[in-house]
């Protein structure tokens, strides 16, 4: 895809996830809005996946640390042809296959169920190790939350990765600097994040812009091509990107916007698709 | 007497998986630098590419056995009960129970006879944790044989197996031509008419030894042996308990959760009974010898033999 195709694409992506949030009355959409462009590069671009055949046995694994950016996933999902734009709607209502956090046993395309922080970055490493155990070349990618590095376990797995040298494990850390008390500098902070990564023996790539798509692909390909150990990827993002009311507000990490805000929100989005027409 | 085997249960499982793992290439084995007291350590000098040990991390292990199940392996992951149970029981029950994976847990050191070690690593509350995760086997065998066989049974199950070891030495009791072993049932070891002891773990030799002592007082007990705490084998002893009355149960866990909470539930169901529960009463354990401690929490032949006559009286 061009850059214009995916930024078209990551715009629809957050109408997908705005919308879904809207209707559920609930659900996180900073988080999912700040790694769009990441998971439309991963589905889109990166990954070798195949939305007819979701569990295809070569297929790249992704999985969602950060599990309550479920919008986000589920969005990219559907826009990619996983299962119908439509039922983005449906999110976290009673009897819909979209559960609040990702549940891989009824949405096509998860690879895991994930929601508590922390889980998902181990599982990845399991993966990637299962993988080599089975001289399977396929990659496994796991997206974390800025916050979520909090917890102790990711930095047991990070400590994993790094021993075994999972070179074909990819984590991204979404560094949209607020988690849901504020900044995560004034909660508890996690920086420097890629000194760590480095001292868990990681390669570690800076992406400093995690919304210009020349940057995102230059990123991913320094992952795939680096060998003998994990690589990090620390995205420095923008939480509620698109949505100027949400843009860099902790409030809207977990909070739906009424029928205004919507309104308000989706002509934003709509604005972008306009300067992309 | 002098000459029956003993074997500790943990020996079993280093022992059995070492079997399975011949079978079937896609076993593996996770420790948490514990290797050489759960003993699987038989199993990395076997396949020493199939084992991965953690280092001392139970949370990320429980993570690393779900990724292992997801890319086609059938990992068994080691600890003591109190961390893989315990210190991890979120990871279990998000990483493994919620996503229904294809892992098994090999808890060892469980319960009291831990011995010297003292409360801090004496898990008692394991069987408890276990059962409330939707979809879960809960396994307490009681010998060596019966050990080696649930961790045969749980490589042909599919989905998550909890299954729980011991440290010390126990005798061996199912040594006998026609034992059969399945998943969820099980076993009439001694008939009786007077009162059901249903019995788990280390309990199990211990519960026969009461039946003796019992019987030598006119008091005709029936031992039922339950390896598989869930699924419960509630037919098995809502039938015995129609015959005899009277239900005592018998476990080396908390009286709160375990094989005894679960015999309750079975038998409030349809045939309420009275219910005697042998085991922790919801109290912490201490340091000594495995064979002090459970003389002194009344857990040997002797110890359930004065409760059932307690009980009986």
């Amino acid at each position: 895809m061009t850059n214009l195709e995916l930024q078209k694409t990551a715009n629809e992506v957050r109408k997908g996830i705005v919308t879904g949030v809207h209707a559920a009355k609930a659900g996180h959409p900073g988080g999912s809005l700040s790694a769009a462009d990441i998971y439309t590069y991963l589905y889109f671009e990166e990954m070798n996946i195949d939305p007819k055949d979701p569990k295809k046995a070569d297929r790249d694994r992704f999985v969602l640390s950060k599990g309550h950016t479920a919008p986000g996933l589920y969005s990219t999902l559907a826009n990619r042809g996983y299962f119908p734009v439509e039922d983005l709607v449906t999110l976290r209502k009673l009897g819909s296959y979209l559960q609040g956090h990702p549940c891989m046993q009824h949405v096509p395309g998860v690879d895991m169920s994930s929601g508590s922080l922390g889980q998902g970055i181990s599982v990845a490493c399991g993966i990637a190790l299962g993988a080599k155990m089975s001289n399977a070349d396929y990659r496994v990618y796991t997206l974390l939350g800025d916050g979520e590095i909090q917890e102790g376990q990711v930095w047991e797995a990070s400590m994993f990765a790094g021993h075994r040298k999972l070179d074909n494990l990819c984590v991204i850390v979404d560094n949209n600097g607020l988690q849901i008390d504020g900044k995560v500098e004034d909660v508890c902070s996690p920086y420097p994040i890629d000194k760590k990564f480095e001292a868990f023996n990681f390669h570690v790539i800076n992406l400093d812009d995690a919304h210009d798509f020349d940057k995102i692909r230059a990123a991913f390909k320094e992952a795939r091509e680096t060998k003998g150990m994990p690589t990090a990827i620390i995205a420095h993002s923008l939480k509620g990107k698109g949505v100027s009311f949400m843009e860099g507000n902790a409030d809207w990490h977990g909070k739906a916007p009424n029928d205004e805000e919507y309104a308000v929100a989706m002509a934003d989005l709509e604005k972008i698709a306009q300067q992309f027409a | 007497m002098a000459d029956i085997k003993k074997v500790a249960t943990r020996e079993s499982y280093g022992n059995a998986l070492v079997e399975v793992g011949k079978e079937n290439p896609n076993v593996v084995v996770l420790d948490a630098d514990l290797a050489a007291a759960t003993k699987t350590g038989v199993f990395k000098k076997a396949f020493p590419d199939r084992h991965i040990d953690c280092g001392i991390a139970e949370c990320n292990m429980t993570g690393i056995a779900a990724g292992l199940s997801l890319a086609g392996k059938i990992p068994f992951m080691s600890s003591f009960a109190m961390f893989a149970a315990g210190r991890a029981f979120e990871q279990v029950r998000n990483s493994i129970g919620y996503p229904h994976l294809n892992v098994k847990i090999g808890a060892t050191h469980a319960g009291i006879t831990v011995g010297e070690d003292g409360a801090s690593h004496q898990c008692n509350e394991d069987i408890a944790l276990m059962r409330t995760i939707p979809g879960m086997v809960v396994m307490c065998p009681a010998d060596d044989i019966e050990a080696k066989a649930a961790v045969h049974a749980a490589v042909e199950y599919e989905g998550p197996v909890y299954i729980r070891f011991g440290r010390a030495a126990v005798p061996v009791i199912n040594d006998n031509p026609d034992y059969k072993f399945e998943i969820g049932k099980g076993t009439i070891l001694r008939e009786g008419t007077d009162v059901t002891i249903v019995a788990t773990g280390i309990c199990v030799d211990s519960a026969l030894g009461a039946a003796e002592l019992l019987a030598k007082d006119g008091i005709s007990a029936e031992v039922i042996n339950i390896c598989t705490i869930k699924p419960l084998d509630e037919e098995l002893i809502i039938n015995s308990a129609k015959k005899t009355g009277k239900v005592v149960t018998a476990e080396e866990h908390s009286v709160i959760g375990g094989l005894g909470s679960a015999v309750c539930d079975a038998l409030c169901k349809s045939f309420p009974a009275p219910v005697c529960k042998i085991g922790m009463q919801d109290i912490f354990g201490e340091s000594g010898s495995a064979a002090a401690l459970v003389e002194k929490y009344k857990l040997d032949a002797k110890g359930v033999y004065e409760q059932v006559k307690e009980f009986l009286a």
